[in-house]
C-alpha cells in the first residue's frame, strides 16, 4: 500500500488571512496564527501534520504563496536475495 | 553483510521519517514563472489573485512567454502588469478589446488577450466589446464579474444583481429604475464571431481547475486562429460586498452563480 | 528616377502618401469631409504593402486601436474630422502619456456641436492646447497645400517616433476635398525593426515592456510629467516650421495658417497692387508655435491682421508672439464660410484704416 505525505511551505509575509485555503483543505490542516505578520494580518499556518499534498490549499490561494509538496513512498519488498556472489554483479533498471 | 544493508535501507527510512519532504523533487504545485513576485495589491481572497495566477500557469505550460501580449484595464486590476511578467499594455476604461485588436492586427501570430472587468466591460465598454467579439478578433478576453465596482468604492455595476445593494444602490438594485443586470456573455455567445464563451469561477480548487483548463483552450483555440474566446470568471469582491472572504465566497455560490450558471454557452464548433 | 506628379483630392493624396511612408496599421470611422482617406487605404493598401486597414465601430475604437498597434511599435495613423476627434481626446490624453508614436489627421468641419461638413479651423485649441485632459502636447503641423498633406505624412511619422509623441496633421476640410497636382513620394519599405520599448512579447534576456500611462506615487507621476515637459521643450527647440512671404519690406503681415494663409498670400498680393506691402507670415507647426520668428518681425512692421476660419483662436498665440510691440487685428469666419482674398484685403484696410491713407 503506497503511503503519501504531503507538507506545504506558506510564504506567510504575503500571505493576508483570507482563510480560503483553510476553508479548501479536506484535511483540515490550516488554521490562522494568532501571530501577525508585518502587514498587519494574522497569516495561515499548518496546524497538522496530515497533509497529503492535494494543492487544494494551493489553487485557491489569491497570493499564490502556497508551495505543494507530495511523496508517495512504496513499502519495500523483497523481490530477489542474491548470495554466495563472488564475482562482479551487473543490473540495469529499465526506466 | 545482509546485516549491514538492512541497517542502512532501515536508517535510510528512518531518515525519510525524519526528514522534511519539501525538496525540489516532490513539488506538485508551485507558482507560476510568468507570476512575479510583487505582492498583489488585492484585497485579502479577492478573485483576481487567482485569475492572474491562472493566465501565468498556462502561458508558462504553454510556453507563450515570449509571444504573448497583454491588456490590463481600468478597474483594480489596472495594475495586473505588475503581476504578470509578459508585455503588456495598459487600456483606457472600457477600450481594453479594442487595444488588444490592435495589438493583434499588426502582431497576428502572437498571443493577445484583455482582462477586464464588469464595469469596464459590459458598461463603459459595451461597444468595444461587442464589436471585437463579432469581429471574430482572434484574441482572449477575460471577463473578471464580480457585479461591483471594485476600484471606485462599490458602486453599482452593470451586473449587479438585482436587490443587491451598493452604494449607489443603497436600498439594493431596483430593476424598474436601475436597469437590469447585463448578462454580456449570453449576449456576445449570440455574435457569429465568437467561438468559444464559457463562464468559470475561482471559489473553489474544482472551479479553479475548470477556469485553469477554459483559459488554456482559449489560448489553444487561438493559435489556430479559430476567433475570439470568452472566459468570464465569477469573482467576489469581499471589501465591496461588505463580507469576509469565506462569507463573499459563500454569497457567490448562493448568489451569483444561479444568476450567472457556470458552464459553456458557446461550444467550440468543428 | 521619373518624377510622379498626379492630380489627386487632398484626402486621397494623404492616403496614398500613408501608404507610400510604410504605414503599418490605419484605423478609421467614417465622418465627412475626410472618409475618401479610409475608402482609399480600404481600396488596395493591404495588397500593396501588408498595411493593416481596419474599419472600426467608432472612432474611440479607432484611436485605442491605434494605441494598441502604436505600443507593438508599427507606424499607425488614424483620421477623423471635428466632432471624431472631439470622441477620440481620451485616447490622445492616453497616447500621449504613454508616448506613443502615431499620425493623427483631423480634416476640419465648423463647429460646434454637430456643425457643418463645410471647412473650419475651430480645432486649434482642441488641437494645440490639448483637448484631452492633463499636461499633454500634440506635435501639430498645419499644411496648405494638397503637396504638403503628402509631404507632412512621412515627416509626421519621422518626428512622431523621433520624440515617442504623437503628431496631427491639422487641416480643413476644403484642403482634404480639393483636387491639385501633387509629386508623390517614392513607395517606402515598412520597418521591420521593433523599438526596444514595443510590447511584440517579452523575450528570456529583457525585462518586461509596459505600455502604461498610470502612476498612483504622486512623486513618480510628477517625474513622468517632468519628463514630458522635458521633451517638450526640446520639441520646442527642434520642431518650429514656418514660412514667411513677402514679409522683407511689409508694413503689414497677415498671420494665418493652412489654407486661410494661401488665400491671405492673394490678398496680399491684391493690397501690394495697391501700393501696400502686405506680407504673410505662415505658422507650419502650430505647436511648436513659432514664437521667436513672430516676435522678431513684429519690429519691422506696423501692424498685424490675424485671419482665420474661427471666432479667434490661434490669435492667442499670435498675441503671446507680439506681446504688445504692434497691434493686432482679427477677422474671423465661422460656420464652415472661406473668407476671400478680396474680403481680407478689405477688412486689412479698414482695421487699419487711418495708417493706410
Amino acid at each position: 500500500m503506497a503511503k503519501v505525505k504531503g507538507d506545504i511551505i506558506i510564504d506567510i509575509e504575503k500571505c493576508k488571512g483570507c482563510e480560503l485555503c483553510k476553508a479548501a483543505c479536506p484535511q483540515e490542516s490550516l488554521e490562522l496564527s494568532r501571530k501577525l505578520n508585518t502587514k498587519g494580518y494574522h497569516y495561515i499556518v499548518k496546524i497538522e501534520d496530515n497533509c497529503t499534498g492535494c494543492t487544494n490549499c494551493a489553487l485557491v490561494c489569491p497570493e499564490g504563496i502556497i508551495k505543494v509538496y507530495r511523496k508517495t513512498e512504496k513499502k519495500k519488498e523483497q523481490v530477489a536475495t542474491i548470495s554466495n556472489v563472488t564475482g562482479d554483479i551487473t543490473v540495469t533498471v529499465n526506466s | 553483510m545482509n546485516e549491514r544493508t538492512m541497517t542502512e535501507e532501515q536508517h535510510f527510512e528512518q531518515m525519510i521519517e525524519e526528514e522534511s519532504i519539501c525538496i525540489n523533487d516532490n513539488i506538485v504545485y508551485d507558482k507560476p514563472e510568468t507570476l512575479t513576485d510583487t505582492p498583489m495589491h488585492y484585497c485579502p481572497g479577492c478573485g483576481h489573485g487567482v485569475a492572474h495566477r491562472l493566465l501565468a500557469e498556462v502561458i508558462d505550460e504553454l510556453d507563450i512567454q515570449d509571444k504573448t501580449i497583454g491588456v490590463a484595464p481600468v478597474g483594480c486590476s489596472v495594475l495586473a502588469y505588475n503581476y504578470l511578467n509578459i508585455d503588456m499594455q495598459e487600456a483606457a476604461h472600457g477600450r481594453a478589446s479594442a487595444v488588444a485588436t490592435g495589438i493583434k492586427r499588426v502582431l497576428p501570430d502572437k498571443f493577445v488577450f484583455s482582462y477586464q472587468g464588469d464595469g469596464d466591460l459590459a458598461a463603459i465598454g459595451t461597444g468595444e466589446t461587442i464589436h471585437t467579439c463579432n469581429r471574430g478578433e482572434n484574441i482572449l478576453i477575460v471577463f473578471i464579474n464580480n457585479g461591483i465596482y471594485g476600484m471606485t468604492g462599490g458602486q453599482m455595476a452593470p451586473t449587479t444583481l438585482p436587490g443587491m445593494k451598493s452604494t449607489t444602490s443603497p436600498n439594493g438594485r431596483d430593476i424598474i429604475t436601475m436597469g437590469n443586470p447585463l448578462k454580456i456573455t449570453e449576449l456576445i455567445a449570440q455574435l457569429p464571431g465568437t467561438y468559444y464563451v464559457t463562464r468559470c469561477a475561482v471559489n473553489t480548487p474544482v472551479n479553479v481547475r475548470k477556469a485553469k483548463m477554459a483559459l488554456k483552450k482559449s489560448f489553444e483555440y487561438q493559435k489556430e486562429n479559430k476567433g475570439l474566446c470568452f472566459v468570464e470568471i465569477v469573482t467576489n469582491c469581499p471589501s465591496n460586498w461588505k463580507m469576509s472572504p469565506l462569507e463573499s465566497n459563500k454569497w457567490l455560490e448562493e448568489n451569483m452563480l444561479p444568476f450567472y450558471p457556470l458552464g459553456d454557452i458557446k461550444k467550440p464548433t468543428n | 528616377m521619373k518624377k510622379e506628379y498626379v492630380l489627386m483630392k487632398g484626402n486621397e493624396a494623404l492616403a496614398e502618401a500613408a501608404i507610400r511612408a510604410g504605414c503599418d496599421a490605419y484605423f478609421g470611422y467614417p465622418i465627412t469631409p475626410q472618409s475618401e482617406i479610409l475608402e482609399y487605404l480600404s481600396l488596395n493598401a493591404n495588397e500593396r504593402t501588408g498595411m493593416v486597414v481596419l474599419q472600426a465601430e467608432s472612432e474611440i475604437a479607432s484611436i485605442n486601436m491605434g494605441y494598441g498597434a502604436a505600443g507593438a511599435g508599427k507606424r499607425v495613423m488614424t483620421s477623423s474630422s471635428s466632432p471624431g476627434m472631439s470622441l477620440m481626446q481620451e485616447g490622445i490624453s492616453y497616447i500621449a502619456c504613454a508616448e506613443l508614436p502615431c499620425l493623427l489627421v483631423n480634416i476640419q468641419r465648423g463647429g460646434p456641436g454637430l456643425g457643418t461638413i463645410q471647412p473650419g479651423q475651430a480645432d486649434y485649441f482642441q488641437t494645440v492646447k490639448g483637448g484631452g485632459h492633463g499636461d499633454y502636447k500634440l506635435i501639430t503641423l498645419a499644411p496648405s497645400t494638397v503637396q504638403e498633406l503628402v509631404d507632412f505624412v512621412d515627416l509626421s511619422f519621422d518626428i512622431a517616433f523621433k520624440y515617442r509623441n504623437p503628431v496631427m496633421i491639422l487641416a480643413d476640410g476644403a484642403l482634404g476635398q480639393m483636387m491639385e497636382k501633387v509629386l508623390l513620394p517614392e513607395q517606402k519599405e515598412r520597418i521591420k525593426e521593433v523599438p526596444s520599448w514595443a510590447t511584440v512579447g517579452k523575450s528570456k534576456d529583457r525585462e518586461k515592456n509596459v505600455i502604461t500611462s498610470l502612476s498612483l506615487d504622486p512623486h513618480h507621476m510628477e517625474e513622468i510629467n517632468l519628463q514630458l515637459q522635458a521633451k517638450y521643450r526640446q520639441i520646442e527647440k527642434n520642431e518650429v516650421r514656418y514660412e514667411m512671404t513677402d514679409c522683407d519690406d511689409a508694413d503689414y503681415v497677415i498671420v494665418a495658417y493652412g489654407l486661410v494663409a494661401r488665400i491671405s498670400q492673394k490678398a496680399a498680393h491684391l493690397a501690394r497692387e495697391k501700393g501696400i506691402k502686405v506680407g504673410v507670415f505662415r505658422p507650419i507647426s502650430l505647436y511648436p508655435f513659432p514664437y521667436e520668428a513672430l516676435n522678431k518681425l513684429a519690429d519691422n512692421v506696423k501692424g498685424f491682421l490675424d485671419v482665420e476660419m474661427n471666432a479667434g483662436q490661434m490669435i492667442e498665440d499670435v498675441k503671446l508672439s507680439v506681446l504688445g510691440k504692434k497691434p493686432i487685428e482679427f477677422h474671423g469666419r465661422m460656420g464652415g464660410v472661406i473668407p476671400s482674398p478680396e474680403e481680407i484685403l478689405q477688412k486689412l484696410e479698414e482695421k487699419f484704416a487711418g495708417e493706410l491713407v
